[in-house]
């Protein structure tokens, strides 16, 4: 055979192979890690999900921020196990990921280099307490609605990971809403404060469900393979239906003038999202976007010793069986 | 100028109560089995999601080849004479 016949013979089978793959999708039935799948599909799995991973644990930061000035013992012990099921979400998140062949040092390397994105929610400050409850209300409560429908997406391990992330996270927005609750019932200082952490958290997590769908380049591939099952307008127009009621019955007021509740669609239409700020923000001119990635490194490289000295140990006590037995 | 040792991945398997199969739960990364014992403990059962654990180093897993499958698991499907319902019964017989 010469080299135009192999590569035509090549090009046929991965076309089969390809012609497989898209029918199991659409039977939908999983595809598992070992399983043939076009190399494009493994790469946008890497992307979204160690994005996912990120997120999770640069998540950690804002909030962390908060655990050793929180009010009580009760929101204390709350926030603490919030910031430590966000790391396991991460770390199910990560192994998933790994399932596709890129390893846990490359990851964090794309991190740390800047080269993967987070989610841009996480560039903002948390200025007061009440930044905590309009997270988990908030922040928790888009990325709920996002991730549900990730539990039917069609890669085995991310539809499990999400499974479990899904479960843990309810409990993160009840407790963020309790907060905004305590504040609403509080003196009209916390109630400004609940307002003021609001009106500061609304647009961000609006933006956090990602751009609009003629905007997102993404969208279209990523519904084919079910990687997503919602569109981002879909996503947000049930955020935005679900959360105004919940902000009535606290008493305060959704930053947004055009906001009105629509009879003839059963949604609210609501306002111009300043895209340019989410852009700014991706791009890495958020408020926080330096400190961020610099906390995180920092805590990565300080902790290499203790990394080095695990190791260190491991092969010592190896040695030592090995010694023992002989 | 390092050379680095990264942490080995271990696959968790948990068994969520007594009479319970261990299933598989997910993977992490640990120095050796003991501290994957205990950061499975952390990664995966702060719920009380188990009452056991194990952890396997994921290299000593040996995983048969989807491409195989055809070889592997076929040969089982056309053998209906191993399933209950292969067998003629009177309609009114019981206990069977």
């Amino acid at each position: 055979m010469n080299t135009m016949e192999t590569m035509k013979n090549t090009n046929e089978q991965t076309k089969s192979l390809e012609d497989i793959f898209e029918a199991k999708i659409a039977r939908d039935e999983k595809i598992e890690p070992k399983d043939w799948m076009p190399e494009k599909y493994r790469k946008t799995h890497i992307r979204q999900i160690s994005q996912h991973a990120h997120s999770e644990i640069v998540g950690m930061l804002p909030e962390g921020n908060w655990i050793t000035r929180a009010p009580s013992l009760r929101r204390k012990v709350a926030l603490l196990a919030k910031v430590q099921d966000e790391a396991g979400h991460g770390l199910y998140l990560y192994s998933a990921c790994e399932t596709l062949g890129v390893s846990r040092e490359e990851l964090y390397e794309q991190l740390h280099s800047g080269k993967a994105k987070y989610s841009s929610i996480f560039n903002y400050p948390t200025l007061t307490w009440a930044d905590i409850g309009a997270i988990g209300w908030l922040v928790d409560g888009a990325a709920i609605i996002n991730q549900v429908p990730l539990c039917s997406t069609s890669f085995g391990p991310y539809a499990r990971a999400m499974v479990r992330v899904c479960k843990e996270e309810s409990f993160h927005q009840r407790q963020g809403y309790e907060i905004m609750m305590t504040l609403c019932n509080g003196t009209q200082e916390q109630k400004d404060m609940a307002q003021d952490a609001l009106n500061r958290w609304w647009w961000p997590a609006l933006m956090m469900l990602g751009p609009t769908d003629d905007a997102s380049t993404h969208t279209e591939q990523s519904m084919k393979w079910k990687l997503k099952r919602k569109t981002n307008d879909e996503l947000r127009q049930q955020f935005i239906d679900q959360t105004v009621p919940q902000a009535d019955i606290l008493g305060l007021k959704v930053p947004d003038e055009d906001l009105k509740y629509n009879n003839e669609t059963g949604h609210y239409d609501f306002g111009e999202i300043d895209w340019e700020e989410f852009w700014q923000v991706v791009k890495g001119h958020g408020m926080c976007n330096k400190e961020r990635i610099s906390a995180r490194k920092n805590a990565w490289d300080n902790g290499e010793w203790v990394r080095d000295a695990a190791v260190a140990y491991a092969e010592k006590q190896a040695d030592k069986e090995v010694k023992e037995a002989v | 100028m390092k050379n680095k040792k990264n942490w080995p991945l271990w696959e968790v398997f948990v068994r969520s109560k007594n009479g319970l199969e261990h299933r598989h739960f997910g993977s992490l990364h640990a120095p050796d089995a003991d501290m994957a014992l205990k950061n499975a403990r952390d990664v995966y059962t702060r719920r009380s999601e188990g009452v056991s654990i194990w952890v396997v180093e994921s290299k000593n897993i040996k995983a048969s080849n989807p491409d195989d499958n055809g070889e592997m698991f076929e040969p089982a499907a056309d053998k209906a004479y191993r399933h209950p319902t292969f067998y003629e019964l009177p309609d009114d017989i019981e206990h069977m």
